[in-house]
């Protein structure tokens, strides 16, 4: 049977089945592991397992692997999450996977990028099933509509690996994963505190969320979670500012779905100028006040 | 009560990859990568799995370290690196075969049950393929747990307690042993190799041995090519002028 597994760990995850899923030309269930069951968004069903804690990943990967037989493809998307579990469940199920997906020619033929994003490959899967993680900017929004049956199912997911205490930052900013704007920093910003009070200060500004370099994170200016780039987050917002970032090709890996990027930095041949839509040659320094000026908060 | 083993053993997987900080193009006719006159190195997330667990033995010398590359056999060089790093010893799976991970974890386990080591510490992905797979198959593979992203490892009785980047921040797992950790940039900064370490690790052991297992590639890459480039901009004068180019394309 050729069919699609989705994973949406949180209710966040579920609508871009609908576009690849489409994409693939493949029909689907949800696999959703917490949150209200998403209904409308053309799955087959919604397998609502209603975890109010997120299993550690050998549990998990278990329980998903569970259910996940008889599918021909295991889909998420992309993120730190699904690739700690999916890699895991394909492990589990002697699986092929192909990581970061941005376009489909077939069920069996997948677009990704590597090498940070310096090599677009075409993957052909050799046997089935195939476990894949997604990139949704790469595939249109599925319609949405309908409403799908919703089973309830308990898993088990007893893990060895244990919880000790986990951080929940990020506040009241929105997702980098998910945000129409990006205020990103780079390395020159001095300390936490000005890099905050500058990025976080336009970001706020254009309600959107907050972006960093490696650089800017090993230097312990900004939480490791904001990294953009090869080994961090992929963004893709409508308004992607770095400010203060050269442009390496390890962070330009993580941007290059942006709509429009701004670049504002201080020297004229920063590579980063050659992707930019709009370059402003400035001190962020000057520039972001005045910016946030003119956008009058 | 459990006493403490004595002597604990770390195996690292260590990948060769073309030099991360070289700019890559793909061949003309899309067969595979142009690497004339590249630099090949460790992957960068194999080199802190490295220097995490010489910092482990420098605190506990009973641990022995063994790295293990699978690859052709210029994959020595990048496990003399290991070696002058402080590995102990090296096994070189010598293949020409074509890998994906799913091959990868399948001779990791195998060599894993033969040598049957307390953890495996290794990258989280490897910076040509980027595909952040290996690690985790393998840990399936072999029923163990694992923590991924890793930005610090401590050593306790019969475990390790790891701190793991996420999507939102971080946690700390605690896994019994034995297990699989994969790395992080954040976890160490790797030592810098002078020569005379170089120099020591070629009299230490490197085992050439062929594969181990018939596991084929699920998967295969049949094209390689440059992404689409983004449309070249344009240089704005003033903070003005952006905020006027903004304003007019609807993005502010
Ligand atoms: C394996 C590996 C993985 C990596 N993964 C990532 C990743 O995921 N994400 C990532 O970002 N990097 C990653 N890197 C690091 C990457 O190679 C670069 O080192 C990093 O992106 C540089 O950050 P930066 O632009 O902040 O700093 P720099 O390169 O130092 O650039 C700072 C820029 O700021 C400008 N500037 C200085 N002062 C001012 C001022 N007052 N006003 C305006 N401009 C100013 C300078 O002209 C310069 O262009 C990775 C590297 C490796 C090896
Ligand atoms: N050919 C190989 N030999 C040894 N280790 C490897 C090999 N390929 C991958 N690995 C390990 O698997 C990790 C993840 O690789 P990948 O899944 O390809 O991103 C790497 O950081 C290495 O530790």
């Amino acid at each position: 049977m050729s069919k699609l597994l989705w994973i949406a760990f949180e209710a966040s995850d579920a609508p871009a089945a609908a576009g690849f899923a489409q994409a693939v030309g493949l029909g689907f269930d949800l696999l959703q592991i917490s949150g209200q069951p998403v209904t409308d968004i053309g799955a087959d069903k919604v397998l609502s397992a209603n975890l109010s804690e997120m299993p550690t990943s050998d549990g998990l990967a278990k329980a998903i692997a569970g259910v996940a037989g008889g599918y021909s493809h295991v889909g998420a998307v992309s993120s730190m999450r699904s690739k700690d579990v999916l890699a895991r469940v394909a492990g589990l199920m002697d699986a092929a996977m192909v990581t970061d997906v941005v376009a489909a020619e077939s069920p069996t033929r997948f677009k990704r990028p590597m090498v940070a994003g310096s090599i677009l490959a075409t993957v052909e899967v050799l046997s089935m099933p195939a476990v894949l993680t997604v990139r949704p900017a790469g595939f249109a929004k599925g319609d949405r509509g309908g409403s799908s049956s919703v089973e309830s199912i308990s898993l088990d997911a007893t893990s060895v690996a244990k919880r000790l205490g986990a951080s929940a930052r990020g506040g009241a900013r929105p997702d980098l994963t998910q945000a129409r704007v990006i205020v990103s920093g780079g390395r020159p910003l001095k300390d936490a505190q000005t890099f905050e009070s500058v990025i976080g200060g336009l970001a706020d500004a254009l309600g959107g969320a907050v972006g960093a370099t490696r650089a800017a994170v090993d230097s312990g200016i900004a939480a490791n979670e904001l990294q953009v780039g090869q080994t961090g987050k992929i963004v893709a917002p409508d308004l992607y500012i770095a400010a203060g970032i050269s442009g390496s090709t390890q962070h330009m890996a993580g941007i290059k779905d942006s709509k429009i990027i701004v670049a504002i930095n201080k020297d004229p041949d920063a590579p980063i100028f050659e992707f930019a839509d709009y370059g402003l040659v400035a001190d962020l320094y000057q520039a972001i006040p005045e910016l946030r000026a003119k956008i009058g908060k | 009560m459990r006493l403490r083993r004595a002597l604990m053993k770390i195996l690292v997987p260590i990948k060769r990859v073309v030099d991360p900080y070289a700019k890559v193009r793909s061949l003309p006719d899309g067969s595979g990568m142009d690497t004339t006159g590249l630099k090949f190195e460790i992957n960068p997330f194999d080199e802190i799995a490295v220097e995490e667990a010489v910092r482990l033995k420098e605190k506990d010398p009973s641990i022995e370290i063994v790295a293990v590359s699978i690859g052709g056999a210029e994959c020595e060089e990048q496990l003399r690196k290991g070696l002058a790093m402080g590995a102990d010893r090296a096994i070189l799976v010598e293949t020409n075969d074509p890998l994906d991970s799913t091959v990868v974890a399948a001779e990791l386990a195998a060599l894993a049950n033969e040598l049957k080591p307390d953890m495996i510490l290794m990258g989280k992905q490897a910076t040509d393929d980027d595909n952040n797979q290996a690690g985790q198959m393998l840990a399936a593979k072999l029923n163990w747990p694992q923590a991924t992203f890793a930005a610090k490892v401590e050593r306790g009785d019969g475990i390790v307690r790891v701190t793991r980047e996420t999507d939102t921040g971080d946690e700390t797992l605690e896994l019994p042993l034995p297990c699989l950790v994969t790395t992080d940039l954040r976890l160490n900064e790797p030592r810098y190799i002078a020569l005379p370490g170089i120099i020591k690790a070629r009299s230490k052991p490197l085992e050439k041995r062929p594969r181990m297992t018939s596991a084929a590639p699920k998967t295969r890459i049949v094209r390689m090519e440059a992404p689409a480039a983004r449309q070249a901009g344009r240089k704005v004068g003033s903070v003005d002028e952006l905020y006027v180019a903004l304003k007019d394309r609807g993005a502010l």
